[in-house]
């Protein structure tokens, strides 16, 4: 919100600099988030008087004697059409700097430092300068709109800084108010905190004006009670639409509002100086001699004063005439009933909206006004009713019309008055953890207009109707030490709070053991947003009826690429390895550890599964399927466990090079190899691999007994044997068929695998077994038995006889 | 039969040859073989000398003997002190030619990284877990009353416009802040309680400076007699084993509308040590997070007796205190999986 200094010393006469000012209210909750001058750029520009002008013959320049007072007489050549003998004008002594001006005149380019110049051979020691480039308006100063010199008044002492008379040496402070402070949205809202943390009187902005007996046949009926709290308004007849005076310009012009006429200034200038938005009909366009306050009908159909039509509903609230709507209410005024020049008459609108109620119609209809942001952080009655006089005291002020004795209040029951609350102040001081003494605690919540009484322990405050947010001691016991100040609280280490213990519970350990094991095998740990997009799901070939399209879907993303909850992880994963890939990284490993979101009906009717789940990508011309596989095996080491592959197949990887990951015969994954397809899509340059875990589905295994396994008191076993068998035999298969043959068996590990003429169309696989006694020493007899069923069991199954 | 002076002539010619034969002698494995073939006691030059002895008079076979040992035994010496000077040698120039290039790179797997987000998590954890806190970790969907009506943010409060929402159906949504899993906490457990809670938010808001999800921690204490000065103090040992000793915290008031009183906390410039500097731009402190007393609205909410207990809650933005810690200058690089960027932070 923007704030003038100068506005804000209407009501506190304020005693400090803006710096201290600043300090004071970011104290007490305040942030000021930017402050300048409004002169900033703007120095060494003083009083003129011209006291000579020569026309430069054959140009458009003027030669001129000024008169800089205590600077000396000057030289200056001007090209100015209103220079004149006799005239003040602004200045710029060399050194000076002002705006510079394009040729126009008009736009500005930037800050210029005067320099002696030399025009058509004369010398000039200075400018004589136009409102532009000092950077003041025609709305800021009467006159500085003209495209040449800004002519200063007479009574201006010659010689003297010019920019307290142009309002220059004034002060914008954008402070930030927080959500609970909407009765701080206006400039005499904040000059109420700033009297209080500068502990000086509030004046209230003048409110009185007198009534007519002029009387209008008028009806005024609120029907939608539970979203207009309030509704006031006041007919004011013998409307002269003119300028406003230079001096309401000026303030609206440093808010940044535009001066349109007199009745909608006056408006606007209250709902800046009191944060309550007005509206004002043109009474000639109200038909009926009535308004209603109503919700809209289903189709009604409004114009608003930037000439947008709007097709309404019963969510909109609506100001009717007798006949038909005028007013979209909170967001702005029907083009039906405008203020025109030729207005004669006005009804002046100040009513309480449901805040929730303007922000969602202003949101559903993508309408926004000063008037509905406004409404949207929360409006408070006492303004509703104060703003209405302050608006007919400036009509009167202004001498633009006239206040007649109809007005109107009608207040639906639903009002907020003055309350009282009381709270004790052992309480407050609990909340604080530090003893505040009494009479600050009473100093500090009178200054805040609070009328405290403090009757032993007890406090009884009597809370103005604006400050709604006051509800329990907790309000009180920040109210208090905001003002009494944060550098009070000494620190003190929950000296009261039991001991308890803490740190990662037993998953949570789990997660980040296998988040170390991965990066102990070399891979980096990433993180992907928890939603991605429907061409995600393309990107993997996923066919229509692919549970993972079954994804929950955001009402109100961001964009298309951020509108689903991910089914899977894999999609960011090849996406991050083709990011890599483009910044010139041709080999790594990265995993995530994440959630997929599984839902069960669609839209959300419960809360969905939100599986953990790992996600391994690698890539690089050394990594392959089985450094993949490594990665997985080692999620399976941390965890003390160990998983099977089967041959399965994937839409999105390598048919012949996927695997479905299993434990204790639960499928929890897949690995395998990207398409080649997808790496050409997404321009790699290598392959690249990926792996997903079900991490949920492995919980069960987290923290397994870890129990010691004395050593062997007798020696183990250990034999080789190399089986020729079918080529389409695997691994795992004739693993299995020696497994089963015997009980002794505690390792068995491929450790050769041959393919070649030798063989013709068999393969060979060699394996390291060992076998481990338990109660007895072996004897010669069983290890050769051990050895007979496992030759016999793999013969038996898959054919596989010891090779020659 | 051979004379004493025949045999010795011969004995010393055979060690003559075998002198001139062990000159060029070039390694030990020639001088093996060679010494070899010289004892074998049937064909070698020396081996084969005590055979002699039966065409040696009787009366002298006991100075041939003497000789035969002489020369053996000499042999045997030179021998030893040739093969221990060639095999030296030879491992000198074994060692010579094994010579390599110290600087060649090391063969290991170089070792990945956790996630800046995962070491800073750690970090907080390690700190308030030796604090006695619990972690809790609640879900990233979640509904509009634990997202919301429970911290005191009824429908028609303005403060839901102070973060964007995703919505997902009217009920469901993607918190906004971990401060909901409070509330799970606060109706599952009774006092004392105290938990730290990470986790992914998201909010509908996308620059340079804000990513849509980020990950936030809540942190909650409910237990007798809490006050805001407990807040500081628990703050000040936090902030000072994050950003460093002698690293302090200031209040200031704010708005959320679970707590009451709330307060913004700086902390002080851990660069600068509070002189002002590019980082804190130049006023000497850094926002880093949010806290309060918990309002005894939401405690009530949670049927807990605020007569009795009271409450203190914080929320830190794990990126922010990563990217202040690590001086890492944009967000988005955090979402990226970017290995340039993952490679260089470490536990």
């Amino acid at each position: 919100m923007l704030v003038p200094i100068s506005w804000l010393k209407d009501y506190v006469d304020i005693n400090v600099s803006p710096d201290v000012l600043e300090e004071k209210l970011f104290s007490c909750g305040f942030e000021v988030e930017e402050k300048y001058q409004v002169g900033k750029d703007i120095s060494n520009v003083v009083v003129g008087l011209v006291k000579t002008c020569e026309d430069i013959e054959g140009t458009h320049l003027h030669l001129c004697k000024v008169d800089a007072g205590k600077h000396g007489e000057l030289q200056i050549c001007c090209g100015a059409d209103n220079v004149h003998a006799g005239g003040k004008f602004p200045l710029a002594l060399i050194g000076a700097t002002v705006y510079a001006t394009a040729k126009d005149h008009v736009t500005v380019e930037g800050v210029m430092t005067i320099g002696q110049g030399k025009l058509r051979g004369y010398d000039s020691f200075g400018m004589l300068c136009s409102g532009t480039e000092l950077g003041v308006s025609e709305d800021m100063y009467p006159g500085a709109g003209y495209n040449g010199l800004l002519a200063l008044p007479d009574d201006a002492e010659v010689g003297a800084d010019v920019k307290p008379i142009l309002g220059l040496d004034d002060w914008i402070f954008d402070v930030s108010i927080t959500a609970n402070r909407p009765d701080c949205q206006s400039i005499f809202g904040l000059a109420r905190e700033v009297a209080a943390v500068l502990e000086l009187p509030i004046k209230t902005p003048a409110l009185d004006y007198t009534e007519t007996d002029v009387k209008k046949p008028f009806n005024v009926t609120v029907e939608a009670k539970d979203i207009c709290p309030r509704y006031t308004a006041h007919y004011v007849y013998d409307v002269k639409i003119g300028e406003s005076p230079a001096w309401m310009k000026r303030r609206l012009a440093l808010v940044g509002c535009n001066s349109i006429s007199n009745m909608v200034d006056i408006t606007n200038y209250v709902l800046k100086e009191l944060g309550q938005p007005m509206h004002a009909f043109d009474y000639a366009y109200l038909e009926g001699d009535a308004i209603n306050v109503r919700r809209a009908a289903d189709g009604e159909k409004i114009v608003t004063l930037d000439e947008k039509e709007f097709e309404l509903n019963s969510n909109n609230l609506v100001i009717c005439d007798g006949k038909k709507p005028v007013a979209l209410a909170g967001i702005m005024g029907g083009l039906n009933s405008e203020i025109l020049d030729t207005t004669t008459a006005v009804m002046f609108e100040s009513a309480k909206f449901e805040r929730d109620n303007i922000r969602k119609s202003s949101k559903a209809l993508g309408q926004v006004s000063d008037s509905s942001a406004r409404f949207s952080k929360g409006v408070d009655e006492y303004t509703t009713v104060m703003a209405l006089k302050r608006a007919l005291h400036l009509v009167e002020e202004l001498g633009c019309g006239k206040v007649s004795s109809t007005g109107f209040d009608v207040n639906t029951g639903n009002s907020i008055e003055p309350f009282e609350l009381k709270a004790s102040v052992a309480k407050v001081n609990g909340v604080l953890g530090i003893k505040v003494p009494d009479k600050d605690i009473v100093r500090i919540l009178t200054n805040l207009d609070f009328k405290p009484e403090l009757s032993g322990d007890e406090l009884t405050l009597h809370i103005p109707a604006y400050r709604e947010d006051m509800a329990t001691y907790q309000d009180v016991a920040e109210e208090v030490i905001r003002m009494y100040g944060y550098d009070h609280i000494t620190p003190t280490f929950i000296p009261t709070a039991q001991v308890t213990s803490g740190g990662y519970n037993l998953q949570q350990r789990t997660e980040l053991k296998i988040k170390r094991a991965l990066c102990a095998q070399g891979a980096f740990e990433g993180v992907h947003y928890s939603f991605f997009s429907p061409s995600d799901l393309d990107l993997l070939r996923l066919p229509e009826d692919a549970p993972e399209r079954h994804a929950i879907k955001l009402i109100n993303p961001i964009n298309k690429d951020l509108s689903l909850m991910r089914t899977t992880l894999a999609p960011q994963m090849i996406a991050a390895l083709a990011r890599n890939q483009k910044n010139g990284i041709l080999e790594g490993r990265i995993f995530e550890l994440g959630n997929k979101f599984i839902a069960g009906k669609l839209p959300l009717e419960d809360y969905p599964d939100e599986r953990e789940t790992i996600c391994i990508g690698v890539f690089g011309e050394n990594e392959d399927f089985f450094s993949l596989k490594g990665l997985v095996d080692a999620i399976a080491d941390s965890l003390d466990i160990e998983f099977e592959y089967e041959e399965t197949t994937k839409t999105f990887l390598h048919p012949y090079r996927t695997a479905k990951v299993l434990c204790e015969g639960v499928e929890i994954g897949y690995l395998g190899q990207l398409l080649y397809e997808i790496v050409d899509e997404l321009d790699m340059r290598v392959n690249g691999y990926i792996a997903e875990i079900d991490l949920k589905a492995l919980t069960k295994y987290y923290g397994k007994n870890q129990k010691f396994i004395p050593l062997p008191k007798y020696a183990e076993e250990k034999r080789d044997f190399c089986f020729v068998m079918d080529k389409k035999l695997t691994c795992a298969q004739i693993e299995g068929a020696i497994k089963e043959a015997c009980d002794y068996i505690t390792s068995i590990e491929l450790f050769d695998l041959y393919e070649g003429a030798q063989l013709g169309d068999k393969k060979s696989m060699a394996f390291s077994v060992v076998f481990t006694p338990k109660d007895e020493e072996f004897t010669q007899e069983m290890t050769d038995e051990f050895v007979n069923d496992i030759l016999k069991n793999v013969q038996d199954k898959y054919g596989a006889t010891l090779r020659a | 039969m051979a004379d004493l002076n025949e045999l010795t002539q011969k004995l010393s010619d055979i060690k003559t040859e075998v002198s001139e034969g062990l000159k060029a002698l070039a390694n030990s494995k020639e001088a093996f073989e060679y010494r070899k073939s010289l004892m074998d006691s049937k064909t070698g030059k020396i081996g084969t000398l005590m055979r002699e002895m039966g065409k040696i008079p009787n009366e002298l076979k006991a100075e041939y003997g003497k000789k035969v040992n002489e020369i053996k035994t000499w042999a045997q010496e030179e021998f030893d002190a040739l093969e221990t000077k060639l095999k030296e040698k030879e491992m000198l120039m074994r060692y010579e030619s094994e010579k390599i290039d110290v600087t060649l790179p090391a063969k290991m797997r170089k070792k990945g990284n956790l996630h800046p987000n995962t070491l800073v998590k750690n970090q907080i954890v390690d700190i308030f877990g030796s604090m006695g806190f619990d972690v809790y970790e609640g879900t990233e969907i979640e509904t509009d009353y634990y997202n919301f009506t429970a911290l005191n943010i009824p429908d028609n409060h303005p403060a839901r416009d102070m973060q964007d929402t995703f919505y997902l159906s009217p009920e469901f949504l993607l918190r906004t802040q971990t401060s909901a899993g409070q509330i799970h906490v606060m109706e599952e457990k009774k006092p004392p309680i105290k938990i730290v809670s990470p986790g992914k938010v998201f909010r509908s808001d996308d620059d340079a400076t804000h990513s849509p999800m980020f990950g936030q921690m809540e942190g909650l204490v409910v237990d007798k007699g809490i006050t805001l000065c407990d807040l500081q103090g628990m703050l000040n040992v936090f902030v000072e084993k994050i950003f460093g000793d002698g690293t302090t915290t200031r209040l200031r008031p704010s708005y959320f509308p679970f707590t009451e009183p709330s307060v913004e906390v700086d902390v002080s410039c851990f660069q600068c040590k509070g002189k002002g500097c590019k980082l804190c731009k130049g006023t000497g402190w850094i926002e880093v997070l949010g806290a309060g007393v918990v309002n005894k609205k939401v405690l009530e909410d949670c049927h807990i007796d605020s007569d009795v207990y009271s409450g203190i809650a914080f929320g830190i933005g794990i990126e922010r205190i990563a990217m202040l810690k690590y001086g890492i200058n944009n967000i988005k690089l955090l979402f990226e999986s970017d290995l340039r960027v993952l490679d260089q932070l470490d536990e």
